[in-house]
């Protein structure tokens, strides 16, 4: 099955389209005795900004690794862009990830030993998709990387020369926003992006991100506990409602 | 693919351990190397200086002795041969022709030859090649001398220079048969043999500056002046050894047999080319324990470089978490550790071949003047670029290990990190 054309950003968001769906997704870990992630039915749809609420333990990064393919459900299956990841091959689903999904840690998201903009184009060494669409917009993967770097208002030409490591943990996540934009993949998933900044930067952060997200047609997912974020988000869900296997004892 | 270029900025990134490791392995190519090329180079320089002879008959002591002193100037005869034992074989009807040699001389650390001028006929060395001058010709005279070409070049002797020789051939307090000076009347051709290290005279001129001399030292009040030695009978005693060419091959070995059954004097006959195998025999459990610690030395550098991947594997694992999120394989993890143990593992045999070469134009001259030892700055052999294949391989074969640790990493941990 071939996955959806993304939308180019002028066009009309298609509401409805769903661009991720899950339907019975079970899943435990090998000698477990219950599902710590049981979600009979979830979708976001395309371009929808959708936040996901959960405390730490509440499956959340099952969920997540569930969403990239990394580990495949007990039982259900979920479908991104209209391909169901249980469907493909590790391999393929590996590809699968590097093309249509831009991902953001909540810490250390930088190669320690890759240039500044070297992390940015990370994602293009693997997709040729990604950086297919990089080039499309501008001259060189560098130029795109520079470009979305200034948008998330980062002073590139001060801070390229110096090792990543010695950025500041915002200046880190910008650059791994940077990376999740670039080559504009449908979806970004975000893990707790947030947490490790001051209220102020937080808020500066989410907005860059989401905005430049929606002037590329990009669906954001973003995973964390922090209720204060929902609000500049289309939806809020809390991953309790979701989950009925519930919090493990 | 770029993982190359990841692998390169990666070992960049921890250059130090990187240095140190692809040092360790240069250092362990280039003794491996090294021992390969001396081994080469000696078994080549041997087998080039002698070609022609058929036999090589001295006193009877072992072959191989034999072989080293009146061949390669390696070591002292213990016994000297009777001039009429010599007289007799050399007119037995198979023979062609005969070198005689007369050792115990030296000058300023080469050795003296005492022979005749057969020898600028008859010796043939590599692919039976003859001497040839490079200036003047053969002796005639008495005091006249023949020059190898590496004693005139670090001497610096040109034609009809006066030279004084010394008796024996040990470097210090040499008592000198400077009464008795030489004339040098020809220059030898370089031939990458012994023949380069030698001073030739002829079999009177080593009996003229021993006519008063006697268990090593002057006869006191016997002093008797060039001019005067030159009107005696100069007819050598005695010989070191001689060269035989036979008139055919056929005859090697009654001919062998007749000098070892050869009454008045217990001789021995040697095949140089039997003889030399016999020693190359000899050698081959040196030369196989110098490869084998040598191979122990890049295997134990070799077990560093796994050290240094394996130890920095587990601070890397969020590095292994970020490459999977942008869509990394598992196989591009392995292929990532594995090219960077490949990339060390090539770069050090790299930096050991240049390192060996580096070594070897500096250290061949001294090797070559203290040793006799001339050992050729060639192209890698077939063997040496096997034994440095292996070495890739083996550092390939090391990223393996920490390469499917992080590739069972990589699986557990997805895009999870743990630190």
């Amino acid at each position: 099955m071939k996955p959806t054309a993304p939308h180019p950003p002028d066009a009309p968001a298609a509401s409805g389209a769903a661009i991720l769906r899950l339907d019975q997704v079970r899943f435990r870990w090998p000698r477990q005795t219950r599902d710590i992630l049981d979600i009979p039915h979830f979708t976001v749809d395309s371009r929808e900004r959708v936040f996901i609420k959960g405390r730490s333990g509440s499956g959340k990064t099952t969920l997540l690794n569930l969403l990239t393919g990394i580990t495949q459900p007990r039982e259900g299956t979920v479908t991104i862009l209209g391909t169901a990841l249980n469907a493909l091959s590790g391999t393929r689903r590996d590809a699968f990830r590097a093309e249509h999904i831009g991902f953001i840690f909540q810490l250390f998201n930088l190669i320690p030993y890759l240039p500044l903009v070297g992390n940015v184009t990370l994602p293009c060494r693997f997709s040729a998709a990604r950086r297919r669409k990089a080039l499309e917009r501008s001259a060189t993967l560098e130029q795109e990387a520079r470009r979305l770097l200034s948008r998330l208002e980062l002073d590139i030409d001060a801070l390229e020369r110096r090792p990543v490591a010695e950025l500041s943990v915002g200046q880190q996540q910008r650059v791994a926003a940077a990376r999740a934009l670039i080559g504009a993949p449908e979806l970004i998933i975000a893990d707790e992006p947030t947490s490790a900044l001051d209220t102020d930067t937080r808020q500066a952060f989410l907005r860059l991100l989401l905005q430049e997200a929606q002037a590329q047609g990009t669906t954001v997912l973003l995973v964390s506990h922090d209720a204060s974020l929902e609000t500049v988000f289309d939806r809020a869900v809390a991953l309790e409602t979701l989950n009925r296997a519930g919090t493990p004892p | 693919m770029d993982i190359v270029r990841l692998a390169a900025r990666s070992l960049y990134n921890r250059r130090y351990t990187a240095w140190l490791t692809l040092l360790s392995i240069a250092l362990g190519v280039a003794l491996m190397l090294g021992v390969e090329k001396v081994r080469l180079g000696a078994k080549t320089s041997f087998a080039n200086t002698l070609s022609g002879a058929d036999l090589i008959v001295g006193a009877r002591s072992g072959a191989i002795p034999l072989l080293l002193y009146s061949v390669f100037r390696i070591g002292n005869a213990t016994n000297n041969i009777d001039w009429q034992s010599y007289q007799a074989i050399a007119h037995y009807p198979a023979v062609r022709w005969t070198i005689p040699l007369s050792l115990g001389d030296s000058h300023r650390g080469f050795r003296v030859l005492g022979t005749n001028r057969d020898y600028f006929e008859h010796y043939r060395y590599a692919r039976q090649r003859p001497l040839e001058f490079s200036a003047g010709q053969p002796f005639d005279d008495v005091y006249d001398a023949v020059l190898g070409a590496d004693v005139a070049d670090k001497l610096g002797y040109r034609l009809g220079q006066s030279i004084v020789l010394s008796h024996g051939i040990d470097s210090a307090g040499l008592a000198k048969h400077d009464d008795r000076p030489f004339r040098v009347v020809g220059i030898l051709k370089r031939t990458g043999t012994p023949v380069d290290r030698t001073v030739h005279i002829s079999l009177a001129g080593i009996e003229a500056i021993h006519v008063d001399w006697q268990s090593g030292a002057r006869i006191p009040g016997a002093a008797v002046s060039a001019e005067q030695a030159r009107a005696m009978d100069l007819t050598p005693r005695t010989l070191t050894a001689f060269l035989i060419g036979l008139d055919s091959k056929r005859h090697v070995f009654s001919m062998q047999r007749a000098i070892n059954e050869y009454r008045p004097e217990p001789l021995l006959a040697i095949l140089p080319g039997v003889t030399l195998q016999e020693l190359w025999d000899m050698m081959s459990v040196a030369e196989n324990a110098l490869l084998g610690v040598s191979v122990g030395v890049v295997v134990s550098s070799l077990l560093g470089l796994l050290t240094v991947i394996l130890a920095g594997l587990h601070e890397r694992r969020r590095e292994m978490a970020i490459l999977r999120s942008v869509g990394a394989t598992p196989w591009h993890i392995v292929t990532l550790l594995v090219t960077e143990a490949t990339l060390l593992a090539s770069c050090g045999v790299l930096c050991g071949v240049g390192l060996l070469y580096l070594l070897l134009w500096i250290a061949q001259p001294v090797i070559e003047s203290h040793w006799g030892l001339y050992i050729v700055i060639a192209p890698p052999t077939g063997r040496e670029f096997i034994l440095m294949a292996l070495t890739v391989g083996a550092g390939c074969l090391a990223g393996l290990l920490p390469a499917w640790l992080a590739y069972r990493y990589s699986l557990a941990d997805g895009m999870t990190v743990r630190v």
